[in-house]
């Protein structure tokens, strides 16, 4: 079997400049933080970040952008991180914004091997324009494409060797839906265990989606 | 007079039901949930993941993997259910929440919603907001009827829209109003104000109920 278990500077060495990456977590809660300090270590620039949002300062993908290290981010909410208001208005880094629930479900699109799909969420506002508009029963729904990335940056709870994981609490968020739409998927957990250690009822996501795993994620401390 | 929050809160939280499912926003909404009576079994939804959002955290007893669609450290009733974001917004977007409980920076007389974005000045994002008020049964917004003065109940929003035709009901300190295919109606008032007095803080026309009565 091969050995999916890598140390962090090994998991990351092939994100180079201008990778896309989805990143679990929401405002930083499930997301792998220990990939995120790597990268920013590394360096690589001209990044193109999926996330639910911009983290805040200090935690989650806002480490990337306090180090200036994203060109584009995908994300639903940026409220929290003052510094994308800043690189935005300069033009350093292009935001765009997507409804919560259509970023969850183009990424679980990608993963499904959708072509799209059709939601009533935004029409008549400014997320219509540019997209098709079709109606269904009398009702109008925007046609929204798959969203996927070169690399999904998931953080597990537990992990068992083959990959498979389980997710603790609202830590769980973006994290399955990442690890289905993307080419690398790299797991930063707690705790690897043997394979046959998690109950199959309680996996979430099976490790026939999961590349590389790094242990020593640690619980955020309050 | 009770604080302003609190007048709001109180009278929304008898709009849900014994059995309602329901999502609340951040702030002033959150606070609905202490006024809902104790033999009610309402359940909160939380976006970012859960079905069955309970109390905020008590200090020093906080669990670090759990968190609201605020950030802030909950605690889940028995009973509760974690999903991913798309499962979320599958019971969002699906008809499965009962109601929804937001606040808002500008609502019309159509019931048009915008609450988002302040084009040059904030631009936090739509978050949930956008899934929220299209796919729940009942929109009600909570807010202050005024911005110190300035309309925010208007005959048409000039703010981006974050949905269309969406608002079911918008209850202030001083009013509840109901969104019709008429417009506005004015269905209670605030004893501490008059009906004059409403509508000099409301840009939209007000149709006023003839079962109009005390929202106290």
């Amino acid at each position: 079997m091969k050995n999916k278990i890598k140390t962090v500077e090994e998991a990351i060495e092939p994100i180079k400049d201008g990778a896309i990456i989805m990143v679990g977590g929401f405002m930083a809660t499930g997301t792998p933080e220990i990939l995120i300090d790597a990268l920013v270590v590394k360096g690589v620039k001209n990044l193109t970040i999926i996330c639910n949002d911009g983290g805040y300062p200090g935690r989650g993908v806002a480490k990337l952008i306090s180090a200036h290290q994203v060109k584009t981010l995908i994300a639903s909410h940026v409220g929290l991180n003052p510094e994308v208001g800043t690189q935005m208005v300069s033009g350093e880094m292009e935001v765009i914004l997507v409804p919560q629930g259509t970023l969850a479900e183009r990424i679980r699109g990608a993963g499904a091997g959708l072509g799209g799909f059709l939601t009533p969420t935004g029409v008549g506002t400014i997320v219509a324009e540019g997209k098709q508009v079709l109606t269904i029963g009398g009702k109008d729904y925007l046609l929204e494409l798959p969203l996927k990335a070169d690399f999904a940056l998931v953080r597990g709870t537990v992990t068992d060797k083959k990959g498979n994981t389980c997710y603790s609490k609202s830590t769980r968020n973006f994290n399955p839906l990442i690890a289905t739409a993307a080419e690398m998927v790299i797991v930063a957990t707690e705790k690897i265990v043997e394979i046959g250690e998690i109950d199959p009822e309680h996996v979430v996501t099976s490790g026939i989606f999961v590349d590389v795993i790094v242990g020593g994620e640690k619980p955020w401390q309050i | 007079m009770a604080d302003i929050k609190e007048i709001i809160a109180r009278r929304v939280a008898k709009e849900l039901k014994d059995g309602d499912v329901v999502n609340l926003g951040i702030g002033l909404p959150t606070m609905v949930a202490n006024y809902i009576p104790h033999d009610y079994d309402v359940t909160f939804q939380s976006e970012n993941g859960f079905l069955g959002l309970g109390t905020a955290a008590e200090k020093g007893k906080e669990d670090i993997d759990l968190v609201n669609a605020g950030a802030q450290y909950v605690t889940v009733k028995p009973g509760a259910m974690f999903f991913d974001s798309a499962t979320s917004f599958g019971i969002i977007r699906g008809g499965h929440v009962d109601a929804t409980v937001l606040g808002s920076l500008q609502v019309d007389q159509e019931g048009n919603l915008a609450n988002w974005i302040i084009p040059g000045v904030m631009l936090p994002g739509m978050g949930g907001a956008m899934d929220l008020v299209v796919g729940a049964k009942k929109v009600i917004i909570a807010m202050q009827h005024t911005n110190k003065g300035q309309h925010k109940i208007l005959k048409r929003c000039t703010l981006p829209f974050t949905a269309l035709k969406v608002v079911d009901m918008i209850v202030t300190e001083m009013a509840v109003l109901e969104v019709t295919e008429m417009g506005l109606v004015l269905t209670e008032i605030n004893p501490e104000y008059t009906v004059e007095q409403v509508r000099e803080a409301t840009e939209a026309p007000l149709i006023i109920s003839p079962h109009l009565k005390d929202m106290i």
